[in-house]
């Protein structure tokens, strides 16, 4: 089976430009959807109230979640404890400064609870603290910073200092898109999510680097086309591998968006804008960049080594 | 020589059948489940013999009890039993029958058969989302640290008067947070108003002139609550070291209010061990023997020495000064391991250049003894008017008198312990640093799986359908090619599992995460190389050749691609915590193996089926 034709000559670079137009106005969105709304950060980053319920028949968790969300709460996490009668409500603290949450506030939610779960006899009332303290979120941007350079440095030594750029402007471009659309669609960004956006960082780099690499392949290979035919020609070869992996790679996320039920939800759905960005800003953020950056022939050639042939 | 291009030796597929045949060895015990069991643990005074056994046999067949079978693991007991239902009953038994010098918990045990256990092959440990396991809830004492705290501050301030000459008559401190400081006139109150307000600017000050001339100052809510915060915030640091001493990986230490701390251990076996290691606040200080006095007269109460105090080690009386030479806290590791003569020792190192007061004491005392004093804080729970009361006791135990051979620096050992658990226990200890704070359980509890069968039943469910699709999929496009990749994938997944049991890594969610990213990967591998042969088939190259070039080509791209990923997860690995390792160990384990069975494991498969014989024609889709 194939599906691509053998020859494809699409001159992506013509629309480079736009491209690039394209990214800055997405990217530009995401950080200011970022800075009014910012994130709907989930129970592991803000912490929040914890109600332990105890039921005088078995617990039907699925109806808890419903009647929850009637009332308001269709973030809260509804799960068994213990025995099938028990049942632990965690709700996510809307102020920011949960520790700090008055008895008031506190009390007024329990209120509501009870009210829409009439058969429960609340057991205990508990602030539970964020999952991700100060420490380890400092120390995760520090090792995503790192990474980052890490990447950088390898890339400026296999192939040229262009591509390194090239690539880590893809790879910052990649997630605050993500994030960007989290944050506009108020969609909880958990731990989950958040590895999911690492995800997306290592498979975003896979396709910048397939690509990098026919462009090395090709200014040996093509010795007299210039830097954009040899960009364009390195892409539409790999074209068909691109298509390919993306889509297979969708197929498995969006069985896991479709089938995998509420909790990998924000995963899948991180990991869906990811494989669609990511393949989207290997060609026009990567590519594309290297060219603006002034790319050229010699920076790939091998050095020529003058060799004395005299015995 | 176009035809024998495309060929292996054999020691290659000899390598990589025993490679898959290690693999499926080391993956097979996640196949078997798991069994509810018992385990029971003695305390120093109760040890577990066969007597035991044969008590807790006959205790369950009177009962009509069925259990699968007993293990006896030095000092503590598994019983393993069919179902929960007996389970729980068999602990309520075993816990009335032994009474409370025992340690009886409930405990899932793998069921994993002895021979593959005599090799080391241990299933998969599933996070506490996938699985549940243990629920801690601990108490902090936090208010026992502000009175230090404030009585350090009170120490503090005392001496910023002296040095500055102004005059006191009397200090000290009123509650938990506020202190008070009197003088006899108008003036030293203002001069030290005005000194006390810039320099311990974290107390409220209160100029009182009623009676007498007296400063009153409050530690201001906001310090307080900051104050309080660090200590939990240390607390759950040092709760978190102690966890990973005890091999949960991705264990969950949080903050449950003001002064509580929740700490979940996702399928732990040793749920009593756990819970001994939880509960402890153990710190060792180091005190010198007083010699001058006999610890026999003081025993009969004849000296009321102020400066010392009696204890008893060996089961002889012993004085030790009360001056403090050394804490616990200045302890940066601790190994325990075999001294001289075979005994047991604990290696200590201190930070930096060591502990001035303990350096200028060793060297002051060489050739007396000093002791080390193991304090330890157990809270003891009492109900009365259906309300927990939790008091505290201190258990101070000399564990060691040692003559001081030299000046001690940085660098020194713990020698005469009782046995080599005795040095592993305490170096355990030492290492994982001492709490701030005294700490008990007030709370134990198993959890059911947090995110219910239903949700991870779907998890799975999505997982095989995308997998499914991919190989269908794969083998409607490459053909037999597409086949072989298809087997190669199936392979990574065996390999990925029995790599991840081996390390004893915890799956979690974010896990599976990464392993859908790496069979994304190794699928990308396999893609890269058969579009490669294609487009060298297409060209109008011979079928071997294409093979040749498809993989040799195809390689370099493999290879920049997943160092280029693997940078960033080893980077990730090393600096991140939690959810952040989880997926960079799957990540870079999926991606090395996915280098071998997406490259090495289907070349040799296309080798066998097509190298070494003149082809017109191969299955690849087109």
């Amino acid at each position: 089976m194939e599906f691509f034709k053998h020859n494809t000559n699409i001159n992506f670079m013509a629309q480079r430009k736009w491209a690039a137009i394209f990214s800055i106005i997405l990217f530009l969105f995401s950080i200011i959807s970022l800075g009014i709304y910012g994130l709907n950060w989930g129970l592991d980053f803000t912490g929040g109230t914890q109600i332990q319920l105890r039921f005088v028949n078995e617990a039907d968790l699925s109806l808890i979640r419903s009647q929850l969300e009637t009332i308001g709460f269709p973030e809260a996490v509804v799960m068994s404890y213990g025995t099938s009668r028990d049942v632990l409500v965690t709700l996510v603290s809307k102020n920011k400064n949960a520790a700090m949450m008055d008895n008031q506030a506190q009390m007024e939610i329990v209120k509501q609870v009870t009210q829409a779960l009439p058969s429960a006899k609340v057991e205990q009332v508990n602030y539970i603290g964020p999952q991700v303290g100060k420490e380890m979120t400092s120390k995760s941007a520090l090792a995503i910073l790192f990474a980052l350079l890490g990447t950088m440095v390898y890339i400026a030594f296999r192939f040229d200092m262009r591509f390194a750029i090239g690539s880590t402007v893809a790879l910052i471009h990649d997630p605050i898109i993500i994030l960007g659309i989290f944050s506009f669609l108020h969609i909880e960004f958990n731990l989950i999510a958040l590895a999911a956006v690492l995800t997306v960082i290592g498979y975003s780099l896979n396709d910048t680097i397939v690509i990098y690499d026919r462009v090395r392949e090709n200014f040996r290979k093509m010795r007299k086309a210039d830097v954009l035919e040899v960009m364009n020609q390195s892409i539409n070869q790999t074209l068909s591998r691109t298509i390919m992996t993306s889509a297979l790679t969708l197929t498995v996320v969006l069985a896991l968006f479709f089938l995998g039920g509420s909790l990998l939800h924000g995963f899948s759905l991180a990991l869906i804008i990811g494989i669609v960005v990511g393949t989207y800003s290997s060609i026009y953020v990567a590519g594309s960049l290297t060219i603006t950056l002034g790319l050229h022939r010699q920076h790939l050639l091998p050095q020529q080594k003058e060799v004395d042939e005299r015995p | 020589m176009a035809m024998l291009i495309n060929r292996y030796p054999v020691w290659k597929y000899v390598l990589i059948l025993l490679v898959i045949a290690v693999a499926f060895i080391y993956a097979a015990p996640n196949l078997y489940h798991e069994y509810p069991a018992v385990q029971i643990i003695g305390e120093n005074s109760a040890p577990i013999d066969q007597q035991t056994i044969v008590q807790l046999k006959n205790l369950l067949q009177n009962a009509s009890t069925s259990y699968y079978d007993v293990i006896h693991q030095d000092r503590s007991l598994l019983i393993r039993f069919p179902s929960t239902d007996t389970q729980f009953k068999a602990k309520e038994m075993i816990q009335q029958a032994l009474g409370d010098h025992y340690l009886v918990a409930l405990n899932l045990s793998p069921g994993t058969p002895s021979w593959l256990r005599s090799i080391g092959a241990m299933p998969m440990k599933l996070g506490l989302d996938l699985r549940g396991g243990v629920h801690f809830l601990l108490q902090v004492e936090v208010n026992t640290v502000i009175q230090q705290r404030v009585e350090g501050d009170l120490r503090g301030i005392g001496q910023s008067l002296r040095d500055e000459r102004i005059r006191y008559s009397a200090i000290n401190r009123q509650s938990d947070n506020k202190i008070s400081v009197a003088f006899r006139t108008e003036e030293a109150l203002d001069a030290a108003y005005t000194l006390v307000s810039r320099r311990f600017n974290e107390f409220t000050w209160e100029k009182q002139t009623t009676t007498g001339f007296v400063l009153q100052g409050i530690l201001s809510p906001a310090a307080l609550f900051q104050a309080k915060q660090d200590i939990l915030e240390q607390a759950m640091n040092t709760l978190r070291n102690r966890v990973n001493e005890l091999g949960v990986s991705e264990a969950i230490v949080q903050q449950q209010g003001e002064s509580r701390v929740s700490v979940d251990l996702p399928g732990i076996q040793d749920t009593a061990e756990a819970k001994n290691i939880l509960g402890k606040t153990a710190t060792l200080e180091f005190h010198m023997v007083n010699s001058e006095q006999s610890a026999l007269s003081a025993l009969q109460g004849e000296i009321a020495s102020t400066d010392s105090r009696l204890y008893t080690y060996q089961n002889q009386p012993i004085l030790l000064k009360n001056q403090i030479i050394l804490r616990g806290s200045s302890i940066v590791s601790a190994t325990s391991g075999m001294g001289e003569e075979g005994r047991p020792n604990v290696e200590v190192r201190l930070g930096g250049a060591g502990d001035s007061l303990f350096t200028k004491t060793t060297a002051e005392n060489i050739g007396k003894p000093m002791a080390v004093v193991f304090v330890e804080v157990k809270p003891i729970i009492k109900i009365e008017n259906n309300q927990k009361i939790i008091s505290y006791q201190t258990d101070r135990r000399i564990i060691s008198v040692a003559t001081i051979q030299s000046i001690l620096g940085s660098n020194f050992q713990i020698t005469g312990l009782s046995g080599q658990n005795e040095a592993r226990t305490l170096a355990l200890l030492l290492r994982a640093g001492a709490l701030p704070a005294p700490v008990s359980i007030i709370e134990e509890r198993q959890v059911g799986p947090s995110l219910g069968k239903q949700n991870i039943h779907m998890g799975v469910l999505s997982v095989e359908v995308g997998m499914g699709l991919v190989v269908i999929f794969m083998m409607l496009y490459y053909g037999v090619m597409g086949f072989i990749a298809d087997l190669a994938l199936a392979m990574n997944v065996v390999l990925i599992v029995a790599i991840l049991s081996l390390l004893g890594a915890t799956l979690t969610l974010p896990g599976i995460a990464g392993i859908v990213l790496t069979v994304g990967m190794a699928v990308d591998a396999n893609v890269l190389i058969f579009e490669r042969v294609r487009e060298e088939l297409r060209r109008g190259m011979g079928v071997q050749a294409s093979i040749h070039a498809g993989y040799e080509r195809a390689f370099v791209t493999i290879l920049d691609a997943n160092l280029t990923t693997l940078i960033v997860m080893l980077i990730l690995f090393s600096l991140g915590s939690g959810v952040v390792k989880g997926l960079a160990i799957t990540v870079t384990v999926g991606l090395i193996t996915s280098m071998f069975t997406a490259i090495t494991g289907t070349r040799a498969i296309v080798n066998l089926l097509y190298g070494g014989r003149s082809l017109q024609k191969i299955s690849i889709g087109i």
